[in-house]
């Protein structure tokens, strides 16, 4: 459902300002959405200075330097640091990313961070994916199949294994469906980028049997085709995929099994 | 609070087994709209501050009145579906089945009374 302003209780205020660090010169503000669930009040932001002579180039090792050195409560996920995991995606200078992949060296002036948007926060950089991973469920992200299992491995092609690229490298960190308008506005209905582009990831590999089961599930006008090709997907995405293209590839099969 | 598991909610009723229908007659009547516009515009177009005999001789023959029947048909078939894109978009309940019915209702009305009041100009 459309909502253009933010309930009162999510209404962010002004908080705390951190001592800048003694002795330090190169130093860089921050900018922190914090939330705490257990005090009641209502959202803020904290500014933070870091010595970036002592900080490693990335967003992520800002934040873990925050944590250690200054506000220990301050919450957030984080795993691999390097763009497997997915666990750290949040809003970073207004782009939807990757704490860990994303240099401090890109952004101008103070680093602005929020969490992912339009999703419930549970702590300060936390957001609430329970939705977005039953959504991916839902698309059944596995081989399905129906022929008796080969003796070996289910064979595959060099040329329809290169129709996996760009497709299997998505990490679901809820990036692009959290970048999405039409994801924001009827979410609990449409299945979002990251699970369109992981169905159509099952749909187009060679050995999966289940291709018409899947394309009926997705014949929904909300599903499938609450994508009005904004494109913000495409432009976020923190590993440089495409999940508009292959929501259009999917609604091209549609067309294509009915003409 | 309803107790209900994060997986009954994404699964809702299902897949309601249609979307491509309007998807497809959208892309349709957008290509049929690309070749009308520019005809209906230049027709229309070279009409503006014409005494109302040759409005009239002009839209009386063949070519130019289907030009315009069509574009105003077509067109507001085209309106009506991207209507109800955009009801679905930003409305729920009530006001959404009174949203599309209320579209539904002045497209059809629109092209209904442009086609009227063409084939009294026409005949």
């Amino acid at each position: 459902m459309v909502e253009l302003t933010l309930p009162k209780n999510s209404r962010i205020r002004t908080g705390k300002t951190w001592p800048k660090p003694e002795g330090a010169t190169n130093l860089r503000k921050f900018q922190i959405y914090r939330w705490n669930p257990d005090d009641g009040e209502n959202p803020r932001v904290d500014t933070y200075w870091v010595d970036m002579d002592s900080c490693g180039p990335m967003v992520l090792d800002a934040l873990i330097k925050i944590k250690n050195e200054i506000d220990p409560t301050l919450t957030f996920r984080r795993s691999c640091r390097e763009g497997i995991c997915g666990s750290c995606a949040m809003n970073i200078d207004g782009i939807n990313t990757l704490a860990c992949i994303y240099g401090m060296d890109e952004i101008k002036g103070d680093v602005k961070i929020y969490p992912l948007p339009h999703m419930p926060v549970i702590k300060d950089l936390i957001p609430d994916l329970t939705h977005f991973y039953a959504q991916h469920a839902s698309i059944m992200p596995w081989l399905e199949t129906k022929t008796q299992r080969p003796e070996k491995e289910w064979r595959q092609s060099i040329e329809d294994r290169k129709k996996l690229d760009g497709l299997y490298e998505c990490v679901m960190c809820a990036s692009c469906s959290t970048s999405c308008p039409s994801y924001w506005w009827n979410g609990d209905r449409y299945l979002g980028p990251a699970a369109l582009l992981h169905a159509y990831r099952w749909i187009i590999d060679s050995r999966d049997e289940a291709t018409g089961e899947r394309l009926d599930d997705l014949e929904d006008p909300f599903k499938l085709y609450r994508c009005h090709t904004i494109m913000n997907c495409a432009k976020t995405c923190p590993k440089g995929l495409n999940p508009a293209k292959a929501i259009a590839e999917i609604k091209k099969m549609m067309v294509e099994r009915q003409l | 609070m309803a107790y209900v598991t994060d997986r009954k909610r994404v699964e809702g009723l299902g897949s309601a087994k249609t979307g491509t229908e309007q998807h497809w007659t959208m892309t349709v009547t957008s290509v049929a709209l690309l070749i009308l516009t520019p005809f209906f515009l230049w027709i229309i177009g070279g009409l503006l501050g014409q005494p109302h005999e040759a409005v009239v001789a002009s839209l009386s023959r063949p070519v130019p009145a289907l030009i315009v029947g069509a574009f105003l048909v077509v067109g507001l078939h085209h309106m009506r579906l991207g209507m109800q894109v955009l009801i679905e978009d930003y409305t729920r309940g009530l006001s959404r089945k009174i949203g599309l019915i209320a579209t539904t209702i002045l497209c059809y009305a629109l092209a209904a009374g442009g086609v009227v009041a063409l084939a009294q100009i026409a005949l």
